[in-house]
């Protein structure tokens, strides 16, 4: 650094995203299966009934897929940086569907990623613009910051929603150093507008007359945020080249884009078919989308609707080119396997209670305390490294595991949620309770060392055999539905698409 | 180095109820069947009982915890009983406390009982149950079939067979078991079943079918045990059975995390096996052993336990088996009495279960069953999962003092 950079003050120094990333989950929903269960009761789905919506699993919620996307915008930050891993001083979770209410779930997401505890973390939540709000307050600071907007919002079945929501994660990191894309500026409105509302004890939104929505709400509220914005800048909006609106579908953005002078052309595929809308990500996922499509030296202008209008514009760098070159999200997107099993979605989503037997009564009581003691092994899948044979291993215990070794209180701690990994032995078995049975599961080996039996998940049956590559996801291990409690653990998926295994 | 339990404790007695879905009957019952029945043959009575181990695996939809059970179900005469536990090992484990006690000279005449009522919990399986506050938070929710059926698995990649031959031979187990289950009265499953039935039953944990999977059972079986020398003053004559070893070994976590172990065999029978077969004085046990009684909790741990207890050189326990060298006429007969897969498997009652077999067989009393001449035995059970588990090997024989 320059003397005179050193000493430029802070509020002038350039902000912007240092890296972006996503995750959608593998499963895909046909909507073409929501129509033809529900057709009968709502004829209108059919005409809706194009695509599909990504939907998370039984064992999947926002706070798993945030940390999925987070995982996916850090590794990608740590592989093109050229000095160590990035030092993140703030985790902003951004959701209207967190698993806990009063627990910080930004904290669950720290310690799952093993970031530095010494980190100012919150949650933000009350509307769908939770997430370009928080991309907005990083991007207004120069410490480096990391932003995760996720989604899982239950839809009533037959409902229109059903058929437009989707569910997925978007993380970015923000900073001023090594810049995809530099902030210009941002501007937002607060304007009361009741599009549809979810209260605090609902499962489900009550979505107001779209044509409404539309003339009062898109057309109206958004064109004037943006026109704010541009105004400041004193920007002609014909060098806007991309527009990214999350919330109305695809007519209703060209529609903005010519009542605000934009070029139709610049207005960004909403991602409708691939996944669906998904809410509070939505508009740091098509973001994410963009950017990989984007050319260095353009102009991005991202616009998140709820309760008025967060307009945010970007400029991108030469550093833009590193998304073009690998497409992330669009390889996510491409990989998703599709589902026309209406029924297990409705059970994923706790929208039909099967009868799970017996066995499903168990009482899942976590020992708070103990699990206080043993967080960083539960949370961070933090092993240990003994310092005197140099043996990896898990759970970490006071005595090395080694038969050779057994040192006393000799361990480091070791990571193992990002070694690269393969079956050892597997079973899937029709007898244990599982909310997608069979329930999978055996002993995986750890390169460089180190066994642990783990569940397996998002496998199909017959997909496992020994040697099959895995990579480890953090995943809701069990609920405790008498006392509201979830409590996580890692598990051993397929490798995910992107990125190419760098261990 | 200690001298060993060798013919230092003699079995005067023993009983077993009927296995089985015993819907009539409570753990009260059952203990006082099987305990009447070993009074009975060890021509004593209750007062002349000096000390009891009580073997009760899962205390949580049974009986509870203590040995207060076992005390007030058999009126005992306030004299000292020890609850133990250790899963699937919990009936040799109540032996083994019995014999130490007789052998350290503190009792003179010590019972053993195991019990377990398994079919109160309102479904198939074993009951689920909590692994701790820990392993809770991490450990996969595994049932007992999925955790044995990793042994497949971990086989097939590291002998390089297929899978489809390694079933056959876990078929020909199970086949086995079904036709020895046939001629035992007291066994749950008594009916034969050919190969191609146990190929094709419903899947429970792959590669385990139904009939790879032993029976869920509820009964008790007990052991009177005593000295030598208090034996010949309570005038048993002829051939005494003997305890000539018993060992256990525990997993201390090496499986669970360390690459030591490829996941096709138990760590811990190799090396009960070898400290059980030492302290026997058995050199030879292909040769020496008359008859086994394994822990076939599923047709693969009794595969893989014949080369765990080197009767088959490693990788050659599917040949052994399909060449009929463990079936009731072979060269080393195993689970003559139907084993855990047809007898049933009550896991507090189970080890004693088989040593009964080995002491009705020792004294020619086995029936329809009976082998021809057998001097030597040996029980073995696997509790709790091919990764973290405690093995007991246990040698009995004419006693030879």
């Amino acid at each position: 650094m320059s003397e005179t950079e050193s000493v430029r003050p802070q509020t002038h120094r350039e902000t912007g995203i240092v890296s972006i990333g996503s995750y959608v989950p593998r499963t895909r929903l046909k909507r073409s299966a929501i129509a033809t269960a529900n057709g009968w009761a709502n004829p209108g789905l059919k005409a809706r009934a194009k695509g599909t919506r990504a939907i998370c699993s039984h064992d999947e919620d926002s706070l798993t897929m945030a940390v999925a996307a987070a995982r996916q915008a850090l590794a990608s930050v740590n592989i093109t940086r050229d000095a160590g891993p990035v030092d993140i001083q703030q985790l902003i979770l951004a959701s209207t569907t967190l698993p806990f209410s009063d627990r910080q779930n930004a904290t669950i997401v720290g310690e799952a990623l093993g970031l530095n505890e010494n980190l100012h973390s919150y949650d933000i939540s009350g509307s769908l613009r939770c997430g370009s709000s928080a991309l907005m307050n990083a991007l207004r600071q120069t410490d480096s910051s990391l932003v995760v907007a996720a989604d899982k919002r239950q839809t009533q079945p037959a409902s229109i929603d059903e058929m437009t929501i989707g569910d997925a994660a978007t993380a970015v990191v923000t900073g001023s150093d090594n810049l995809l894309a530099k902030f210009v500026a941002a501007s937002s409105v607060s304007i009361d507008l009741v599009d549809h509302y979810r209260d605090a004890h609902s499962n489900f939104d009550y979505t107001l007359e779209e044509r409404w929505v539309r003339d009062e709400g898109y057309l109206k509220i958004i064109p004037t945020a943006i026109r704010k914005l541009l105004q400041q800048q004193q920007m002609n909006p014909i060098h806007i080249d991309r527009l990214i609106v999350a919330g109305p579908n695809a007519r209703t953005c060209a529609s903005i884009a010519q009542a605000c002078e934009i070029p139709e052309e610049a207005v960004q595929d909403n991602l409708n078919l691939e996944c669906g809308d998904t809410g509070s990500a939505h508009a740091l996922l098509m973001l994410a989308h963009a950017l990989e499509q984007a050319q260095p030296g353009e102009k991005l202008l991202v616009v998140s609707f709820g309760q008025g209008c967060d307009a945010i514009l970007l400029e991108t760098t030469d550093k833009v080119m590193q998304l073009s070159q690998s497409s992330p999200l669009q390889t996510m997107l491409d990989s998703g396997i599709e589902e026309d099993n209406y029924q297990r979605y409705l059970s994923f989503n706790k929208l039909v209670e099967l009868d799970w037997g017996m066995r499903s009564e168990r009482d899942n009581r976590t020992a708070l305390s103990a699990f206080y003691r043993h967080r960083k092994t539960v949370t961070s899948f933090i092993g240990g490294r003994c310092t005197h044979c140099d043996t990896p291993q898990f759970p970490r215990k006071p005595m090395c595991a080694n038969p050779e070794c057994r040192a006393s209180n000799a361990q480091k701690p070791e990571h193992f949620k990002d070694k690269a990994a393969s079956v050892k032995s597997f079973t899937e078995d029709w007898l244990a309770l599982s909310y997608n049975p069979p329930l999978m599961y055996g002993n995986v080996h750890f390169e460089g060392g180190g066994i642990v039996m783990m569940e397996f998940a998002d496998f199909q049956p017959g997909e496992l055999n020994v040697g099959t590559p895995l990579s480890m996801q953090f995943r809701i291990k069990d609920e405790d539905s008498k006392r509201g409690f979830k409590r996580y653990f890692w598990k051993a998926t397929p490798l995910l698409p992107y990125p190419p295994h760098t261990h | 180095m200690a001298s060993g339990i060798k013919d230092k404790v003699v079995i005067i007695g023993m009983g077993c109820t009927q296995f089985g879905e015993r819907w009539e009957a409570s753990a009260d019952d059952l203990m006082v069947e099987a305990f009447a029945e070993g009074l009975d043959d060890a021509g004593i009575n209750r007062d002349q009982i000096e000390a009891a181990w009580f073997g009760l695996s899962v205390d949580e939809q049974n009986l509870g915890k203590s040995a207060l059970s076992l005390s007030e179900a058999l009126r005992l005469p306030n004299i000292p009983a020890t609850r133990v536990e250790n899963m699937c090992a919990t009936g040799t484990e109540a032996l083994r406390g019995a014999v130490y006690a007789v052998a350290a000279g503190a009792a003179d005449v010590a019972l053993a009982l195991g019990v377990e009522k398994l079919k109160d919990t309102g479904y198939g399986g074993l009951p689920e149950r909590n692994k701790g506050t820990f392993d809770d938070l991490w450990f996969p929710s595994a049932t007992a079939p999925g955790s044995f059926a990793q042994f497949a698995s971990a086989y097939v990649a590291r002998h390089g067979i297929s899978m489809e031959e390694l079933k056959q031979a876990m078929a020909h187990v199970s086949w086995k078991s079904h036709e020895n289950g046939a001629l035992n009265k007291k066994a749950h499953l008594r009916s034969r079943v050919d190969i191609d039935k146990i190929l094709k039953a419903p899947m429970i944990s792959y590669p385990l079918g139904l009939f790879d999977c032993c029976g869920v059972s509820d009964g008790a079986a007990c052991a009177i045990v005593t000295t030598p020398e208090k034996a010949a003053e309570l005038g048993k004559t002829g051939k005494l059975v003997s305890v000539k070893s018993m060992q256990l070994a525990l997993s201390n976590g090496s499986e669970l995390s360390h690459d030591s172990w490829d996941g096709s065999y138990a760590l811990t029978t190799r090396i009960a096996a070898e400290r059980a077969y030492r302290e026997a004085g058995v050199t030879n046990s292909e040769k020496d052993l008359d008859l086994i009684e394994v822990h076939d909790c599923f047709s693969i741990t009794e595969l893989v336990t014949m080369e765990d207890l080197g009767l088959s050189a490693p990788g050659h326990a599917p040949q052994d088996v399909l060449a009929g060298k463990f079936d009731r006429d072979g060269q080393v007969p195993c689970n003559v009495d139907g084993g855990l897969k047809c007898f049933g498997h009550p896991i507090g009652a189970t080890g004693l279960r088989m040593a009964y077999e080995i002491y009705q067989q020792l004294q020619g009393r086995a029936g329809e069953r009976q082998l021809d001449n057998p001097s030597l035995g040996l029980t073995h059970n696997l509790g709790g999962f091919p990764n973290k588990n405690i093995c007991s090997v246990s040698l009995f024989g004419h006693y030879s003092g």
